[in-house]
């Protein structure tokens, strides 16, 4: 013990603290350039939308009638079922500047919602609404995966988003 | 130090090292998949399909490997560290033996293809009920090892009442009343929803709360996992290279803090999930930042530590002192390299952690190379690294051959540094994880000429983890040479003595880690529970 004390110089104490010091500020730096470019760039999370009976999924007027509506001029709202191993609708059309939303269950087990590059990730629960919404600016066509593992044919489950020019 | 509590080690590190060499083996068929090579036409009928081949790759390797390995470990260097035998030896092996019929009832399931439901099992997917009561029984059984810890620190403090309880089992302590009080979220999950639903007892489940439940666990995991890694570098490793640890104070504090928040985060797996607020998980974004402040005390206590080595062994400059570690010692280079990979580990967890970067990586490949560089380097290639002496010293026998351990680790870190950074690139570019790539309808072009690449990385892992056993085997059965003696301690520079005293009291920080999870987690889980219809019934869809 004796010795122990002679080793531990005021410098290493120094040592420690400024340590913890910076230790302490990386992670308040991130957090505080995480909050700044999460709402500075207005990305925002799904959170509770409402619950629906995974059972009856078309009673509920969202999903009645799964497809593709223009909610404003520029604006469209996908009413989106996942079921084994297909999305309904699988195919997507949007013209080009448009900003999709995404409005999604799932009838049976839980799915993914996956657009690459668009920010549209998202999970599918049975008896949960999810929602997500991304604006498509480059013509093209981008597929929509199932990013959850759902059953053999996991890897068949797909549909896509295609975005066409804008008409003149 | 009995005679028993080696043979127990030896035990738990052998279950853990077949459940490793069932874990690699079909890793191996999954990165032939996405390279373009399907061998799963020739497995069958013992591997199904891919999805049953991963199956089996999560579970015996982030839940039976780690598991196993862990509670043979921590045992062992927690009554060194005492220098006492554990309380209760016969509850040791009592525990040993529920664990490994626990995992016998998983597997058999698990074999017959009946629980190709990831080791995540969410339901509505349902297994056969005994994968989950034996997975529940092997969580069961790491109680009990926290309980005959618990006893041996009370039999320890009752003749020495001043003195700081010794780090190596302070750590291990630590550790385990961590998973203990983060396991109940994942003993919920199976005794209340999994289990009375696959023995039919409940019509439905609901996956929101399942998930939940699970993630409540599934982080901290994590940290069950890192936590007896960080103990083997903090208290093994400086005196195997030639130092002292840096600060005994610094460690204590660092565990503490992980003590206290490794729990309350849960929320950060489940940014995309319908049906919980982004205030909450706001909250939980916030507390998984906090847990990166013990993470940088662990970095600079363990670095400085292998400095204060390698500059005895006459490491010199700011940076060129690191090639003067002990390169030649498997046991070493296999744990600096498992460091140094996790570096990238720890900076892809802040992107995962990040509320909004998490959209675009989650349930991507970039996950799968994350968790690679944790559980699959960090972790594991520190394990391996601690098996080179701890083997050759259970077994009475010299390590076979120290340049195919070497040989071997340098392989793994090079397979990794191929097979990690691909991943994270491909879920960059949107590749799903826990898919059949090789057979998906969408085969992006941007990922084709990256998927050979995930093909070569897993082949080098799977070349290294195989010179890893025929070593393992030949040291245990042929190996010639005295045994080794046990390693001991790390000293430290800065010693136990200034570690304040109220870092040895439980039940304060236990309270705190409660309160904390608490705060977190109950607005959520209480209107979870108290809304659900439990209406989803379960499928077999594979």
């Amino acid at each position: 013990m004796e010795r122990g004390v002679e080793r531990r110089s005021t410098t290493i104490y120094l040592w420690e603290l400024a340590w913890i010091l910076p230790s302490i500020a990386i992670p308040v730096g991130m957090l505080v350039a995480l909050g700044v470019t999460a709402f500075g760039a207005g990305i925002h999370l799904t959170g509770d939308q409402g619950r629906v009976d995974p059972q009856h999924v078309a009673a509920h007027p969202l999903f009645k009638e799964p497809g593709v509506v223009e909610i404003a001029p520029g604006q469209y709202e996908v009413r989106l079922t996942a079921q084994i191993w297909s999305f309904a609708p699988n195919e997507i059309r949007v013209p080009a500047g448009s900003t999709v939303h995404f409005w999604a269950t799932s009838k049976d087990v839980i799915h993914g919602l996956l657009v690459p590059k668009h920010n549209i990730n998202v999970m599918v629960l049975p008896g949960q609404i999810a929602h997500a919404q991304a604006r498509f600016d480059t013509p093209g066509e981008y597929p929509i995966i199932c990013h959850e593992y759902c059953g053999i044919a996991h890897h068949t489950m797909a549909g896509k988003i295609i975005v066409e020019e804008r008409k003149r | 130090m009995t005679r028993s509590e080696e043979r127990l080690a030896a035990a738990y590190v052998f279950v853990a090292l077949v459940a490793l060499f069932g874990g690699v083996t079909t890793g191996l068929f999954q990165a032939l998949e996405y390279a373009g090579v399907d061998i799963y036409p020739k497995l069958d009928p013992v591997i199904r399909s891919h999805y049953h081949s991963l199956t089996y790759h999560g579970v015996l390797n982030v839940l039976v490997w780690t598991t196993f390995f862990i509670c043979g470990l921590l045992p062992f260097l927690a009554a060194r560290s005492f220098g006492r035998p554990l309380a209760n030896i016969r509850l040791a092996w009592g525990t040993f033996w529920l664990m490994v019929t626990g995992l016998i009832a998983a597997a058999i399931p698990l074999a017959a293809n009946a629980a190709t439901v990831m080791f995540t099992f969410y339901p509505p997917l349902k297994a056969h009920w005994a994968f989950y009561l034996g997975l529940t029984l092997v969580v069961a059984g790491t109680w009990l090892v926290t309980l005959n810890l618990a006893l041996t620190w009370r039999g320890w403090r009752a003749e020495n009442p001043q003195g700081r309880t010794p780090l190596a089992a302070f750590m291990s302590l630590v550790t385990f009343a961590m998973w203990s009080i983060a396991s109940v979220g994942l003993a919920a999950e199976m005794l209340f929803l999994v289990i009375p639903w696959s023995l039919g007892l409940t019509a439905g489940a609901d996956p929101l709360l399942a998930r939940t439940l699970f993630w409540f666990s599934g982080h901290p995991i994590v940290y069950f996992w890192l936590l007896p890694a960080y103990i083997s570098w903090e208290t093994l490793v400086p005196r195997q290279a030639g130092g002292r640890l840096f600060s005994d104070p610094l460690a204590r504090t660092s565990f503490i803090l992980f003590l206290v928040l490794s729990t309350p985060l849960g929320f950060h797996h489940q940014y995309t999930d319908p049906g919980i607020h982004q205030g909450w998980k706001l909250v939980h974004a916030f507390l998984t930042f906090a847990v990166f402040f013990p993470s940088l005390l662990t970095f600079f206590t363990v670095v400085a530590s292998l400095e204060s080595g390698a500059r005895a062994r006459g490491g010199k400059g700011w940076i060129t002192w690191f090639g003067k570690l002990p390169w030649g010692d498997p046991s070493v280079a296999a744990q600096v390299l498992a460091m140094i990979l996790f570096a990238g580990g720890g900076i892809g967890g802040l992107i995962n952690a990040s509320f909004n970067m998490n959209l675009v990586v989650h349930n991507t490949a970039y996950i799968v190379g994350h968790l690679h560089l944790t559980v699959g380097t960090a972790v594991t290639l520190t394990f391996m690294g601690i098996t080179y002496w701890l083997v050759p010293y259970l077994a009475g026998r010299a390590l076979w051959s120290r340049s195919l351990a070497l040989a071997q680790v340098w392989l793994w870190f090079g397979g990794m540094v191929i097979f990690s950074p691909t991943l994270h690139e491909l879920g960059l570019r949107g590749m799903p994880r826990r898919t059949a790539i090789g057979h998906v309808a969408y085969l992006q072009s941007d990922w084709k000429a990256l998927l050979p690449l995930v093909g070569v990385g897993g082949v080098l892992l799977f070349i290294s983890a195989m010179l890893y056993f025929v070593n393992l085997v030949l040291t245990a059965t042929v190996g010639r040479g005295p045994a080794p003696a046990m390693l001991a301690f790390a000293e430290a520079t800065s010693g136990p003595e200034y570690a304040p005293a109220f870092l040895d009291r439980w039940r304060p920080w236990i309270a705190l880690a409660v309160a904390l999870i608490v705060v977190a987690y109950a607005p959520t889980l209480l209107r979870l529970a108290t809304m659900t219809s439990f209406a989803v019934p379960g499928m077999r869809v594979w």
